[in-house]
């Protein structure tokens, strides 16, 4: 589901998030029009928009944890949750965190990939939200998913900055709603 | 945010005791100083945030700048209290756009730092965060890089410092800001 479907179409501030996100050509690889919001993060009019409406979606849910995806998701991750006075939960590339870990494996294109999450971050029933910069496929939300959930944890929601159309209406991962705030921006807006 | 114990900070402590060791990690003799614990309760979060905001709120800090991956987690609360942009410093390849970059050394062989053109400019202000300082070598290639695009770094700002690792010494001459030691 899209900002714009949930009450906040004509929203001034999905416009200048959406502006302030660059697109670069052809990278990881030809063909992908990346979704650059390191642009976003130079305006902090915009990243605080960002912010302030995910934070007001979210506060009065009873969210106790907010579990960010490395790296991008340590961004966005951290301010919502001091926000709304969660706690913050980082997934993590495999090796990275030290202590008792659990671990789910993912599809990339070409092979797997692995994330992985500390076994002592999450209570049972805690409720959850996941949060990263943007969903495509929804593999790394699908996994981040798997991992609060095998450790007891309900999640809520999954919430990101950017997401393919394809994500509008009722789609749900892993039978979980998910909560996006923009499309893909498109090559001919200037920004920086 | 003095090292003399009377005029500590009272929330320092209350930070101090959420920070996880674990020993030999990632690998043997090394003590590692685990800051997700920190970011488990959210007092302590919020009270490390805020002492590094009431630090910089009055000196006019125009751009922080994060060390992947864990000086995004302290970076951009600090960033946007204070109403400065976020630098992201990356591992190579990461970032999309045209990059300069800056070698440093590891134990063994190199790393790169990388930095977007045109995200900081000549005449900014600029603070650099990261979890921790060991050797100060990344922070030193951090440094160098706001440099050379004409910022001038005003500080560096660590939750935790290993002071015999002299990390201090190799900031090039910029003061840091630390809360916690661990010696």
């Amino acid at each position: 589901m899209f900002a714009v479907e949930n009450g906040l179409q004509g929203d001034p501030r999905l416009q200048a998030i959406s502006d302030a996100i660059r697109v670069i050509p052809h990278f990881p690889k030809t063909g992908i029009m990346f979704q650059d919001i390191t642009t976003l993060l130079l305006d902090p009019v915009a990243f605080k928009h960002v912010v302030d409406i995910f934070v007001d979606r979210y506060k009065h849910m009873n969210i106790s944890l907010v579990a960010g995806v490395e790296a991008r998701g340590f961004i966005f991750g951290p301010p919502i949750a001091l926000a709304i006075g969660a706690k913050f939960v980082p997934l993590r590339k495999p090796g990275k965190l030290p202590g008792r870990v659990i671990s789910e494996e993912y599809e990339l294109e070409y092979g797997n990939d692995r994330l992985e999450m500390s076994v002592e971050a999450v209570k049972s029933h805690e409720r959850a939200l996941v949060i990263d910069d943007l969903v495509a496929t929804g593999g790394t939300l699908s996994a981040s998913i798997n991992l609060l959930e095998r450790a007891g944890a309900e999640v809520v929601e999954c919430a990101c900055v950017v997401g393919l159309p394809k994500f509008k209406g009722h789609c749900k991962l892993k039978g979980k709603p998910l909560y996006v705030l923009v499309e893909p921006s498109q090559l001919d807006e200037v920004t920086f | 945010m003095s090292r003399n114990k009377q005029e500590e900070d009272p929330r320092i402590n209350g930070i101090k005791t959420k920070i996880r060791v674990v020993p030999d990690f990632p690998k043997k003799g090394i003590m590692f100083q685990d800051i997700t614990t920190v970011l488990l309760d959210p007092k302590a979060f919020k009270d490390t945030i805020d002492l590094f905001v009431e630090r910089y709120r009055d000196k006019n800090i125009s751009v922080v700048a994060g060390i992947e991956a864990r000086g995004f987690l302290f970076g951009p609360p600090i960033a946007l209290a204070i109403g400065a942009k976020f630098v992201p410093l990356r591992k190579p390849k990461k970032l999309p756009g045209e990059t300069i970059f800056e070698e440093y050394e590891l134990e063994y062989g190199n790393d790169r730092l990388e930095m977007h053109v045109g995200a900081v400019e000549a005449g900014d202000r600029a603070l650099v965060v990261d979890d921790l300082i060991a050797t100060g070598g990344t922070l030193c290639a951090a440094i160098n890089l706001l440099e050379r695009v004409g910022a001038e770094v005003v500080e560096c700002a660590c939750v935790i410092e290993l002071p015999e690792l002299k990390g201090r010494q190799r900031l090039k001459g910029k003061p840091l800001c630390m809360l916690v030691e661990y010696r």
